[in-house]
Order: structure tokens, then sequence, then C-alpha cells
């Protein structure tokens, strides 16, 4: 878990120059179904998704995107089929055990504290992670709290935010609520990131911000899962995309690949019987 | 750092000045005695205990009369079965008080929000119920626990001659009433606030900070919010069983009415009158509350007569007839007023309405409240 005081995006992909990350799955979902009441958000989804690589999930509304996300972080617990993240299965492990494991999300509304300065909002994360489960010993809690400063600091630097950081959180614009949120997620050094709709709502030159920070983070070699309607975002950023649709992948592989897939096309412009 | 680092210690300095010199400088409000000030301190601890939970974490517990019952009940207890010292009946109040909180905590924290509020409410009055009633071997009923004659006070028996009497509480021979009870008080009162000061700067402060902001963000950023929130509730029972207890050191009975949910009220009242989430709020609201009580209510028409003799005859009656339903037993009306001009005009008490009014002096003020005037701990 000893993490190096390499500045943080600048980390190059170390990690992924072994030469075998082809075949190197890092995170399974396996049959994983969910129903609300009559509903079947996830019909039957299998996917599998190499480690350092950002996978893409785009599909119409309603396909189940983010029930998808929710399984994962364990929001919501799946009716059947699992979950296993670089060996260990998340189905069934509360919501701060799974992020003790390394799995941190960005949610589609930025979940920030609102009351809190950008400093605190993102000391915070740090904190709760080394305390995580619980250790109530003032003098240690005291003791590395300038470094954790620092890097807090280090971060917002890197996502610009650094001459905003006393100010109240709740006050950012939405944009910058979102670069926030994201530099919460990569203080806890996540080894899986699961982004939900990082750019909607935001301005033009706000998603390109959005994608060239993303990019930055590319080169860490944290695995990453991008649920997207934008598809600029996602043919510039992805390495390999996923197609939803009604609970089902029903497409997978190279941007290039899915932009053809016939099915795709159907999924999103509907057929002639529809 | 530094800086506020030292504001912190300043604002210890003062703080225990101000404690420790009000004797002098209450008299010319009327309140420079022992048995006030007692209460300014001990409601004080209690206060600013509550505020450790309300203040930091959100969770508004309506049952925290129960650990000031249980405080003073375990306080008499120990001075029943062992000594008359005050530092073991300190000692146990604060334990035992712990201990129920524990209990309770666990079980209300299961839920947020009004039903929590609810949760420690019923709680408290069973509680209340219990000492009342099924309880009486230990807590004598509506009578109340008091010492006898007749107590073993095993400790005491050993090693002091019996005197003729009650005896008094004390601290190793210091007796435990007028000043020096006073003075006894308020170091612990100093000690608490000096806690209070550093659990709102730890990392521990700022996570229960967080869980009022964002509970579902602290989770999915690896915090199990469950055993910090219990803590925070613990410690908070603590200062209301040490309050209890101290109430039990001053004066050493214990009644079941300490339980009743109108203390847990007031002490409600006390931290949002004073400033919730602020370090001294709580301190001044309970002052205030207990200034109210005791002063404002002994005020009669004669009193008032006197003060308003410079009108003239027709206009003192008028003046002291509506000043009256205000005073005396009408303190509960100013009370009602004034919470509600401090609710819908300084949402933040008293603390907020310093600041305000350093503001238009221009100081007062630090440059980190500048940006986050609602959310700042210190002054």
């Amino acid at each position: 878990m000893e993490k190096t005081k390499t500045p943080i995006l600048l980390h190059k992909t170390k990690q992924l120059s072994e030469g075998r990350h082809m075949e190197n799955l890092v995170l399974h979902l396996d049959n994983i179904q969910k129903s609300f009441g009559g509903l079947r958000a996830l019909a039957d989804v299998n996917l599998h998704v190499e480690e350092g690589k950002t996978h893409a999930i785009i599909g119409p509304n309603g396909a189940g995107k983010s029930t998808l996300l929710n399984v994962c972080v364990g929001r919501l617990k799946p009716d059947s089929g699992k979950v296993t993240f670089d060996g260990e299965e998340l189905t069934g492990k509360k919501p701060h055990e799974i992020a003790q494991i390394g799995v941190a999300r960005v949610f589609q509304t930025p979940e920030i504290f609102p009351e809190l300065s950008l400093l605190d909002n993102v000391m915070l994360p740090a904190l709760s992670k080394r305390d995580g489960s619980f250790r109530f010993n003032p003098h240690l809690a005291m003791r590395n709290q300038n470094e954790i400063r620092d890097e807090a600091e280090h971060i917002l630097g890197d996502v610009g935010l650094k001459e905003q950081m006393g100010m109240v959180a709740g006050s950012l614009s939405r944009g910058d609520k979102r670069r926030l949120e994201l530099s919460m997620c990569l203080i806890l050094h996540p080894r899986l990131l699961l982004l939900d709709e990082p750019t909607a709502g935001m301005a033009r030159h706000d998603t390109n911000a959005t994608i060239d920070l993303l990019k930055k983070i590319k080169e860490r070699g944290m695995t990453k899962i991008i649920i997207e309607h934008d598809m600029h975002v996602v043919f510039s950023l992805a390495d390999k995309v996923s197609v939803l649709a009604r609970g089902k992948i029903i497409a997978s592989g190279l941007p290039e690949e899915v932009r053809e897939d016939p099915l795709v096309k159907e999924a999103y412009l509907g057929t002639a019987q529809e | 750092m530094k800086q506020r680092f030292l504001n912190d210690t300043n604002l210890l300095l003062v703080f225990s000045a101000a404690i420790l010199l009000m004797p002098i400088w209450l008299s010319p409000l009327g309140a420079a005695y022992p048995d006030l000030l007692q209460k300014f301190a001990i409601y004080g601890i209690f206060a600013i205990g509550f505020n450790i939970l309300f203040g930091l974490t959100g969770y508004l517990s309506f049952g925290h009369a129960a650990f000031l019952g249980v405080g003073s009940y375990a306080a008499v207890w120990s001075f029943k079965l062992f000594t008359m010292n005050v530092v073991p009946a300190v000692f146990f109040g604060v334990i035992f008080a712990g201990l129920l909180a524990f209990l309770i905590g666990y079980i209300s924290l299961r839920r947020s929000g009004i039903y929590f509020s609810i949760l420690t409410l019923a709680f408290a009055q069973m509680s209340y119920n219990l000492a009342y009633s099924v309880l009486t071997p230990i807590t004598n009923g509506e009578t109340g626990l008091q010492l006898t004659i007749n107590d073993p006070r095993w400790i005491d028996s050993m090693y002091i001659t019996v005197e003729e009497g009650l005896p008094s509480t004390n601290l190793f021979g210091l007796k435990m009433s007028g000043y020096p009870g006073f003075y006894f008080c308020a170091i612990l009162l100093i000690v608490c606030f000096f806690i209070s000061l550093r659990i709102f700067r730890s990392p521990f402060g700022l996570m229960l900070r967080g869980i009022k902001s964002n509970q579902n963000r602290m989770n999915y950023t690896g915090l199990n919010t469950k055993p910090y929130m219990l803590s925070a509730f613990v410690i908070s029972g603590m200062f209301a069983g040490l309050a209890g207890s101290l109430l039990a050191v001053t004066d050493p009975l214990a009644g079941a009415e300490r339980m009743q949910w109108t203390a847990s009220g007031e002490v409600v009242l006390m931290t949002i009158l004073g400033g919730v989430g602020t370090l001294i709020g709580p301190m001044l609201g309970a002052g205030l509350i207990k200034y109210f009580e005791n002063i404002f209510s002994s005020f009669n028409k004669n009193l008032l007569h006197e003060v308003f003799s410079f009108l003239p005859d027709g206009v003192e009656d008028v003046v002291v007839q509506v000043v009256s339903l205000f005073v005396g037993g009408g303190w509960h009306l100013t009370l009602g007023l004034l919470f509600m001009i401090v609710v819908i005009f300084l949402p933040g008490g008293i603390v907020e309405g310093f600041q305000k009014f350093g503001g238009v002096f221009g100081y007062g003020k630090n440059k980190n409240s500048d940006s986050s005037p609602q959310n700042q701990a210190a002054e």
C-alpha cells in the first residue's frame, strides 16, 4: 500500500512497462444481473478490463451504465454474478471496503464537501484512506498531516485549483466541482478509477480541459472505466470501448471497430420497427 | 500553521482568564455568587460536549440529559459507597456515562436525521422513567438519591474519623462548596475546552465535519463512518457525564428529573443560541441561559418599580406591567424571544453576532474566516 512520493501526474507508466499488458486483465464482471422491480437494468453483463487501460462504456440513456458502476463500488448489490478486481471479490463488500481496495469513483453529480474549503476537501480522502476502518490515536493522526497537506496542495495545483484552495467548495462552478472531485479521487492513488460522465453539462473548453487532465492521468497507468455520451471525449481517451444497450454488452473492441459496428448504430439510432 | 497555533493558544488563554476571573467581572451583573458560577461552568462543559456531536457531525441528539443523570447517580453512589473525595466520583460519572453513551449510540446511530433524534429522545425518556420507577433501589425513585449518615463510605471509614452529621464533598480535604467548588469546575471546564479545541483542529474533527457535509463521499473515499460517529457520540456523552457528576459534587444529590427531556432540550438551546459548531458558542449559550434562569427569574415588581421610578407615575405602572411579563416567572418568554431573534437573524448564534459586530469596525475577523464565515470553527 505504500506509495511513492513522485508528483502524481508526472508518474510515468512504470507498471505498464512489463510488456505483458495484452493479457493482464484486472477487473472482471461476470454474469452481472440486476433488476429493479420489474425493470431489468442489467440483463447479463460480462466485462473484462485490462490493467492500465481506459475502457469506455457507451450506450443510450437508460442502458444501465450507472447501475453497472454502482454495482462495482458496492452501492448496489447485484442479483447474481460477481465482480472481482485484482483477484479480490468486490460483490457484497461495503463501499468503504471497496474504496480501501483501491477503487475510486467520480460521480455524475459531483460528490464533494460543499461546506469545507477546497484544501480540506482534498485532504479528507487522504485521511480517510489512511485511517479507514478506525484509528483513534491523536498523536499518530497528527504526525503526517503536513505531508498530506503538501500532497493535497500539489494535486490541487495539477488540476488548476490551487489559487482557490481556501475557498468553500460549494461556491465553485460545476466544472470546477468536477475537477475538485477528480483530485479527491487522485489523492487516494486508486488502482481503478470509475468516471461517470465526467464532462456532462460542461462547456466545450471545459470539456477539453478535462480531456487534457484525464490524458495526463492516463500516463500514470491507472485502470479507468469511463462512462460518457460525448463521442469526442470517448475517442480522445478510450483504449477500448464497450457498448451497453438494454442491460447487455452488445459490442466491445477498439474505438474504430465499435464505431463501425452495425449493432451499435442500431442501438443508437433505432431500427425501422421502433 | 504557526499563525493558527498561536491563535488557538491565545484563544485558550483568553478563555481561561475569562472563566477564572468570572467572580470579578460578573459581579456588576449580579451573577458573581458561587452557586451560579458553578452552574455556568458545569453547563458550559455539558454544552461544549454536546457541540462535539452536534456541531461537528450534525447529528442532533435529544437525549443527552440521560448521560447527565447517569453521571450524577454514579457520583452520588461513589460518595455513598467509597469516599467523599470528588476524584473517584467524577471518574465514575464519566465512565458510566460513557458506557451508556456507547450503548445508546450504537443503536441510535443506525439511523440519521430526525430518526436519530427520536431514538435518542426515546432512550433518554426510557432512562428517566426507569430511574423514576423501576430502578428505585438504585435511584431512590422520586425522592432522589441522597447521602445519609448510615452510608458505608468504605474508604473514608478506614482513614478518616467519623464526624457528626453528613460529611461534605471534598478534594483531598478541600471542601467542594462555594468558591473552591467553582474553581474545581472551572479548571475542568478549561480542560474540556482544550480537549474540544484539539478535537476541532484534529484530523478526527475534520473527518467528523466531512461526515456532516457529505457522508456518502466519506464512505466512497474509504472511511467507515460508523466507529467515528460512535466515538464522537461517546466523547460527547462523557462530557455530559462529567457535567452530571459535577452537579453532584457541588450538591450531592441526584434526581430523575435531571434526565427529563427538558434538560436535553436545554442543552440544544444553549448550543444553538451560542453558535453551533463554534468553539466558544456553547459556553456563551450555557452562561446566558443559566443567567436568565437565575437572575431574570428573580426580578419582581418591586425591583422593577425601583428601576423605573424615574418615570412619571402613570407611565411607570404601565411599563412595569409590561416588563413584568418578561421577568420573574416569565423569563422563559424573554428567552424564547431571544432564541427566535437569534435563529432568524443570526443562524450562527451569538458568535456570529460578535463576528458581524467586529466586522463593522473592521477587525475581529481573521483571513480564513473571510472566505468561509459560516464554517470557521474559531471564534
